[in-house]
């Protein structure tokens, strides 16, 4: 699984660091960080609950 | 469980036309038993508004991710179809609108200069300071005769507090500040009386921002006056907009939850245990479950639509308006199981009672930590907490933009 994230369209609600919170971090003006852009298989799931619940859609997964 | 309902007065007197909206509810802890028929049959339908105006209402749960998500789809409350929640909405000065209202590139512009104020690791912070004020309330709450009323005592003043202390609003104005945002946030306040209450918010946070600018302090509305206000970036009554936005949304919506959601845990004792014995995997799980089923922003996400959409086999044109109903959506049982039940034990919760799109809740890391800090805190101090007078005595919040309970008399 590869990450991609679009930070020009973040709005900063965090849910993704609260899904994953070793994959995705908020840099200090709050917008999401990638940490860890090929996370093992077993982050899997708590990458794709991130993915569905980012209200802007700024992260794929390829 | 039924109560009386000021919402079934305004509902239409022909049976012809679509269905009023809001709807009247038949039980205080569901939502209108029509949303879930209109879930069914057509999930996508014509709603009238106070107004006499028809509006599409969206139900479904994968719709109304849809339709808040499309930036074709407009939170600006002038644009033509908006469907205004209020008369007492529509007469809201421009300039004291804040970027809920609008759209991008101006709403990415204003937003984005506070989400570092939000982020997950700055709030986790300052739990620390959430638990004391809880215990503070809790303690002075103990020393109370009883019966006393839970959200006068604690559900109110606990996020009062905290969103003072963040924002640097000096909390011995509370009385003002409260008493405005609940003209504001009532649907029935007649017009003249929302623009007093708005224009007296107004001049209360331009004040306190030409305050700051002048002598900045280490809270948010210091920094943006020192940081943004000074450097020209914002204007005075830029930064006061923002900051009344998160005055009025960073306590009335937290109070709610805490309050019906008490309400809520204190007739359904075995969840209300588990929350009490504090787990913080069960406690988060309880937060989401509460959310989810109370959905306190009961009058939907509303937009505009501004090009021809195609959503769910129906075309919005340009011009109409839309309410995203986030109340129908959570009890949608496409996406949860058994909705209607009380269930911290959830595989996946993905709800939208903090909104979905580019709009959604800047402050629910905040929101999520008061709640989670409030129901074990208060459950601990009070192990046998009741509700001090029968259920058909408690008044409901259906006219209030936040859903919730008027007043809770409790006893321990």
């Amino acid at each position: 699984m590869e990450i991609s994230v679009d930070r020009d369209s973040c709005v900063g609600a965090g849910q993704c660091v609260l899904s994953a919170p070793t994959v995705f971090d908020q840099d200090e003006d709050g917008l999401v960080e990638l940490t860890n852009p090929r996370p093992p298989a077993e982050q899997e799931r708590a990458v794709r609950a991130a993915a569905r619940l980012c209200p802007a859609r700024v992260i794929s997964l390829d | 469980m039924t109560t009386t309902n000021p919402i079934a007065s305004q509902r239409r007197d022909d049976e012809i036309g679509p269905p009023a909206y809001p709807m009247p509810r038949a039980c205080p802890f569901n939502p209108p038993a029509e949303l879930a028929r209109l879930r069914a049959s057509t999930p996508i339908s014509r709603v009238a508004l106070w107004d006499g105006s028809t509006p599409w209402l969206v139900t479904r749960y994968e719709d109304v991710r849809a339709v808040l998500a499309d930036r074709r789809f407009s939170s600006d409350t002038e644009k033509p179809g908006y469907p205004p929640t209020s008369a007492a909405q529509l007469v809201r000065r421009r300039d004291t609108r804040s970027f809920i209202a609008m759209d991008n590139p101006l709403h990415a512009r204003y937003r984005r200069m506070l989400i570092a104020e939000f982020t997950v690791r700055h709030i986790a912070e300052l739990r620390p300071m959430v638990e004391q004020v809880a215990h503070e309330l809790l303690e002075a709450m103990a020393a109370r005769a009883t019966p006393t009323d839970l959200v006068n005592a604690f559900a109110l003043p606990l996020p009062s507090m905290v969103i003072c202390q963040l924002l640097g609003v000096p909390y011995a104005d509370h009385d003002f500040f409260q008493a405005h945002s609940k003209s504001l946030l009532d649907i029935t306040t007649e017009p003249d009386e929302a623009l007093r209450s708005d224009e007296e918010l107004r001049g209360y946070l331009v004040e306190l921002v030409a305050r700051r600018e002048a002598e900045p302090t280490d809270d948010l509305l210091g920094r943006l006056a020192e940081r943004r206000v000074r450097t020209g970036a914002l204007t005075r009554e830029e930064a006061a907009a923002m900051g009344r936005l998160l005055l009025v949304a960073g306590h009335e919506t937290t109070a709610n939850m805490i309050g019906l959601g008490t309400l809520t845990l204190l007739s359904h004792p075995e969840q209300a245990a588990r929350v009490r014995d504090g787990e913080p995997a069960v406690v988060n799980a309880a937060v989401e479950e509460l959310l989810r089923l109370l959905t306190v922003t009961h009058f939907g996400r509303r937009r505009a639509a501004t090009e021809d959409v195609r959503i769910g086999g129906v075309t919005i044109h340009a011009g109409e308006g839309v309410i995203a109903a986030g109340e129908a959506a959570n009890r949608d049982p496409a996406e949860f199981a058994h909705p209607d039940e009380l269930d911290f034990d959830r595989e996946t919760n993905h709800h939208v009672a903090f909104g979905f799109g580019v709009h959604q809740c800047l402050g629910q890391p905040l929101a999520r930590l008061e709640l989670q800090v409030a129901y074990p805190a208060l459950l601990r101090r009070f192990p046998h907490l009741r509700v001090a007078v029968p259920a058909s005595a408690l008044k409901f919040r259906d006219n209030m933009v936040v859903y919730g309970v008027h007043a809770l008399p409790v006893a321990w």
